[in-house]
Order: C-alpha cells, then sequence, then structure tokens
C-alpha cells in the first residue's frame, strides 16, 4: 500500500522532472570501475567536508559580527557563550585544514593514475579552478576572525597585488576599500567569503562531477572499462544494469554501479575519517598552532606585526615558492605560475598510459621527488626564513617545476609496461 | 504570420546592434559595482592629515604616529647617526634614492627635510611588516652599522635614512610620506612641503 503510493508519486514527479532518470545515470546505475582503492576515499570525503563548511559556516554567520570593532569579540562570544558555539567554530577551523588535506590527497591520486590525461583535462581543468577558488576562500576566511595574524596574513598577501607595474598601488587601494586593511576589507571578505565564494564552488563541483560523468571514472589501472560496442563477448560483459546512456554507446566491463557498491565502500571512509577529524576538533583544535595560530589570539593590530608571520599550513608551498625569489613581482609570478603548471599539467604529460603502475620507473621517481619538495616546500612555509631554509626551498623548488620540464620531456618516448586490457585485481 | 522577404544583412545588423547595446548596457551596470570597492567618504575622510608635536623628543628616540591606519616611524637622529649615514653606501641598494620612493623635497643624503628627523612609514616595503628599530645593537644584523631596522618578517634591513640593504627581499627604500613642519617642533603628516 505504501509502496503503491510512493511508486505512483514518483511516476507523478518523474512525468515533470527525470528525477529517477537521473539517479539512475549518475548513482545507481553509473559503472564504476570495480578496482577502486584508498584512494579513491577523497572525492566523496572532499564533499562531505565541503557540506560540513557550508552547514556551519550558515551557522557561524547568525552570531558573527562582521565588524573592525567587533568581529575579534563575536568570535569569543561564540567561544564562550553561545550553546555549543565552540563546537560549530571548531568543526568549521578543522573543516578547513580537513578540506585541504583530502583535496590535496584527491589531486595526488589524479598524479599517480594519471587521472588527468585525455580525455579527463577538463575534468581536471574544473578540480584545478576549485582547487584555487578553495584558496580564495580559505584565505578570506581567514581574516574574519580578525586576530592578529588574520590581519598581517592579508596584509602580505594583499600587497601581492601591488608588485604588479603601473596598476599596483591602486588595485591594492581598490581591493582593501581603504589606505589600509580594515573594516571595509573585512567586510567584502566577509560577504565574498559567505555567498560568493561557496556559490560559485558548489558550481564548480556541480560541474566536476558532470564532467567526470561523461567521460567515465579512470582507475588505478588506468584501462579503459569503456569497449567499443560489440567488441566484448556477452559472456563477458559486466553482470550489471547500467544506464543506457553508457551502456548503448559501450560495452562496459569490470564495472559496478556506483551505488551501493562505492557508496557503501565510501561509508567506510567516512567512519575512517570522522574518527581522525573529531580526534582533532576535540583534542587539538588547534592543531599545534598550525590550524590555528597563535597570534591569532589577540586582535589585529596594524601597528604591531607578529614575531614570524606564517601562513596557515595550506599555503605554505606556494608561499615558501613566494619567499625564496628575492623580487617580489618575479616571488609573485613563480608562485602563481607554481598553480598555473598544475592547471596545464595535461598538457605536459605526452604519455599516453595513465596509472604509474605501468610508467617508468623515471615517471615513478618523479612522482616522489615532486611529492617530496612539495611536503619540504609546504614545512618551510611554516618556519621562519634563515638562509638554511631558502636554500632548501630554492632546491624543493627545482624539484616542483622540474616535475612538469622532466615529465614533458621523457613522457614523449616513455617506455612503459603494456597496460592490461581488463583490470587486474 | 506575414510573408515579408526576408534580409539577412538588416537581421545581422540588428544582432549585432542588439548585442553591442547589450554589451554597453552591462559594462555601465558594472561601473557601480566596481566602484564601491572603492575607498568610501568616510575611509578617505579618516585618511586626513596628522599633527605631530616633536619638540620633546631625545636624540635616538623613535616615536610612532599613526596615519591612514599605518605606523609613521618618527626618529630625532644623533649627530653621528647623522654622521655616519654616508659610510655604508656601498651597502645599499639605492643608496641616492633614485626610486620615487620620497616626495621631491626629501630626496636628499638624508631621505628627509632636515638631517634631524626621519619621517618614514614603518612598512616593510617586501610584504608590509612593521620593521623593529634597533638602536645600538644592529651590528649583529649588519657589521659596522650601529641602527638601524630589521623587519621581522623576512628579514630586510634598513639603515637610518629607510634605505634598504642588500641581499634581502625588501625591494626598495621605506615610503617617506609627504610631510611638513608648519612651525618648529610640529610635524604635519600627510601634506607636503609647500602645499598647505
Amino acid at each position: 500500500m505504501l509502496m503503491n503510493l510512493f511508486t505512483s508519486f514518483m511516476g507523478w514527479i518523474d512525468k515533470r522532472l527525470p528525477v529517477t532518470d537521473a539517479w539512475n545515470k549518475h548513482l545507481a546505475q553509473y559503472p564504476a570501475p570495480k578496482n577502486f582503492n584508498f584512494w579513491y576515499f577523497f572525492g566523496s570525503l572532499a564533499m562531505l567536508v565541503l557540506v560540513n563548511q557550508i552547514l556551519t559556516g550558515i551557522w557561524l554567520t547568525m552570531n558573527y559580527e562582521p565588524s573592525g570593532d567587533g568581529a575579534f569579540a563575536s568570535i569569543e562570544y561564540i567561544m564562550r557563550d553561545v550553546d555549543f558555539g565552540w563546537l560549530l567554530r571548531y568543526m568549521h577551523s578543522t573543516g578547513a585544514s580537513a578540506f585541504f588535506i583530502v583535496v590535496y590527497l584527491h589531486m595526488m591520486r589524479g598524479l599517480m593514475y594519471g587521472s588527468y590525461q585525455k580525455p579527463r583535462e577538463l575534468l581536471w581543468i574544473f578540480g584545478m579552478l576549485i582547487f584555487l577558488v578553495l584558496m580564495a576562500e580559505a584565505f578570506m576566511g581567514y581574516l574574519l576572525p580578525w586576530g592578529n595574524m588574520s590581519y598581517w596574513g592579508a596584509q602580505v598577501i594583499i600587497s601581492l597585488f601591488g608588485a604588479i607595474p603601473i596598476i599596483g598601488d591602486d588595485l591594492t587601494l581598490w581591493i582593501r576599500g581603504d589606505y589600509v586593511i580594515s573594516g571595509a576589507t573585512l567586510n567584502r571578505f566577509f560577504a565574498l567569503h559567505v555567498i560568493a565564494l561557496p556559490l560559485v564552488l558548489v558550481i564548480l563541483v556541480f560541474l566536476h562531477i558532470l564532467a567526470l560523468h561523461e567521460v567515465g571514472s579512470n582507475n588505478p589501472d588506468g584501462s579503459d572499462i569503456k569497449k567499443p560496442k560489440g567488441s566484448i563477448k556477452p559472456e563477458e560483459l559486466s553482470k550489471f544494469t547500467f544506464h543506457k546512456q553508457y551502456s548503448e554507446k559501450y560495452d562496459i566491463v569490470d564495472a559496478v554501479p556506483f551505488h551501493p557498491y562505492y557508496t557503501v565502500k565510501d561509508i567506510m571512509g567516512v567512519v575512517g575519517f570522522l574518527i581522525l577529524f573529531c580526534w582533532v576538533m576535540f583534542f587539538a583544535p588547534e592543531g599545534g598552532g598550525y590550524f590555528m595560530e597563535a597570534p591569532n589570539f589577540e586582535p589585529a593590530n596594524g601597528l604591531k606585526t607578529p614575531e614570524h608571520i606564517a601562513p596557515v599550513w595550506y599555503f605554505g608551498p606556494f608561499y615558501t615558492i613566494l619567499r625564496i625569489v628575492p623580487d617580489k613581482l618575479l616571488g609573485a609570478i613563480a608562485m602563481f605560475g607554481a598553480i598555473v603548471m598544475l592547471f596545464l599539467l595535461p598538457w605536459f604529460d605526452r604519455g599516453i598510459v595513465k596509472s604509474v603502475r605501468y610508467r617508468s620507473k623515471w615517471h615513478l621517481i618523479n612522482l616522489i621527488q615532486f611529492s617530496i619538495c612539495f611536503v619540504v616546500l609546504g614545512a618551510l612555509g611554516t618556519l621562519p626564513a634563515t638562509p638554511v631554509a631558502n636554500m632548501i626551498g630554492i632546491v624543493a623548488s627545482f624539484g616542483y617545476f622540474g616535475f612538469f620540464i622532466a615529465l614533458w620531456f621523457y613522457s614523449k618516448n616513455e617506455k612503459c609496461k603494456p597496460v592490461p586490457e581488463r583490470i587486474t585485481d | 504570420m506575414s510573408n515579408a522577404p526576408v534580409i539577412n544583412g538588416r537581421r545581422r545588423f540588428l544582432t549585432a546592434a542588439t548585442a553591442v547595446v547589450g554589451g554597453v548596457g552591462v559594462a555601465g551596470v558594472a561601473v557601480p559595482f566596481i566602484a564601491s570597492w572603492n575607498p568610501s567618504a568616510r575611509a578617505k575622510a579618516a585618511g586626513a592629515p596628522v599633527e605631530v608635536n616633536v619638540s620633546k623628543l631625545e636624540p635616538g628616540q623613535l616615536i610612532r604616529a599613526k596615519w591612514r591606519g599605518k605606523p609613521v616611524y618618527v626618529v630625532r637622529r644623533t649627530d653621528k647617526t647623522i654622521n655616519d649615514l654616508a659610510k655604508h653606501d656601498s651597502q645599499l641598494k639605492d643608496p641616492k634614492s633614485d626610486e620615487p620612493q620620497q616626495p621631491s623635497y626629501a630626496t636628499n643624503e638624508y631621505r628627509s627635510i632636515s638631517p634631524e628627523f626621519l619621517v618614514a612609514l614603518g612598512v616593510c616595503t617586501h610584504l608590509g611588516c612593521a620593521p623593529t628599530y634597533h638602536k645600538g645593537d644592529f651590528e649583529e644584523k649588519v657589521e659596522g652599522v650601529t641602527d638601524g631596522f630589521y623587519c621581522p618578517c623576512h628579514g630586510s634591513k634598513f639603515d637610518m635614512a629607510g634605505r634598504v640593504f642588500q641581499s634581502v627581499p625588501a625591494p626598495l627604500n621605506l615610503v617617506i610620506p609627504e610631510h611638513s613642519f608648519p612651525t618648529e617642533g610640529t610635524l604635519l603628516i600627510g601634506v607636503g612641503q609647500g602645499e598647505a
């Protein structure tokens, strides 16, 4: 009786909006390669964190006051006087760092298994745009507590625009809306942080997933699960029913429907993630001074620079690249260049074989050195600039940029192992 | 439906004209959105000149004034400091103040109106931090120079005329703001010499 009611209700809806069809196309009948491993947790985890940030963010705005005089005090008010305000705020602040952890791992997965290669270039570009907007979102969010590190961190980053010849000074004045960072800057950052950028972020995530489902998911082997129509014997075809959008054009092998197989797997990931997340949130919400920096526990003061200005850890790699270049404009160019390189990765890699499993040992070595350099750059970004640190930073920057240059050279005629036609494990 | 003949050229013209008019409209609408980011009238008013009494400043002493929210360092230089300024030119990036970091009336060896008073923005030209004043213990930063400014952010060093030393991240000398001395012992920051 109840079931019948539901069926006829969905029938009514489906005649007016293809809800069941969309559910099948993107979840219940979406063909996902059967060999997803640990590295495939981080896409869904990033979505979970995004939901967490939006939800806790909305609740924080209910008690936050975006003004130069009131911001710092309103954060303390949230922490002390609002019921569970401390929890909402720690969910949000821990979520910010968690966002970057899962996104960096998600990107690492793409690097390892060649998920940026043809035909997934646009998917990768959308991902990089998400990364870029996420960095802007995090940067603007960090100003809102109006602590002294908020203030001076923003000062450093905004003055980067001052390095642009001719228009630089006017541009920084326009961004700040004042001769110094002030309540005017805080207010516009607040507006962008809570409305504009989250909207853009959600739209980009939507496009990222649409683009993914158009080209199909890559997998740790890098071999295609979509074979030309008619090339596979019927008894070797995947036993599952897939949406006709996929199965009409291709013979699909070695795949399972995303739901329930990977929704269940991802729940495992969520459980593991939440255990770690809650541990940090309840027992070390300041992340040892890396998630929340000590100078940010005193209010913004334009006349007093903190002893040592360090960005939050997730900006570390790019900040180090900025800092090791003695020239301001060139430093800023190098920093933005580091991100541009990532955007162009699909075109630096001229190889056909996707997964590191079947590529040359040079590629493996290159990937390992890149990861090490990235971590080293990140660590240096949080440390004071000493001559030794600068030397290490220069070496690591060469490693970072060298990854792309070397890739371009060896990928053209790379000696790879044969990629199996079918998924191996 | 009329059966009037289709003139494609006219259709293309109308489409193009509509697009151009629409484009102008979008550009026009963008103006208030972009312009609203400029400093407001209130912010501009808050950027008004600031008066500082410097008559009671001891030689070697630094006071901080706040002008447009930025720290302005005012130092009454000692005779020794003034004499020492010329001795380390070879270690500086821009010893002759060729870069336009100061008003024309302060483009001299002391980067000031009178040799006695240094008036400079306490904002490092690298990334905007506030350099700290090292009086007498600057030699651990630069050998042979007793006083100077050291930026704690990225280690930039400046001498007692706000001139930047070589091989530090800061590209330029400290900014000398527009300033003047309307009467003996009164410093006016924000209004240039001979303007008021």
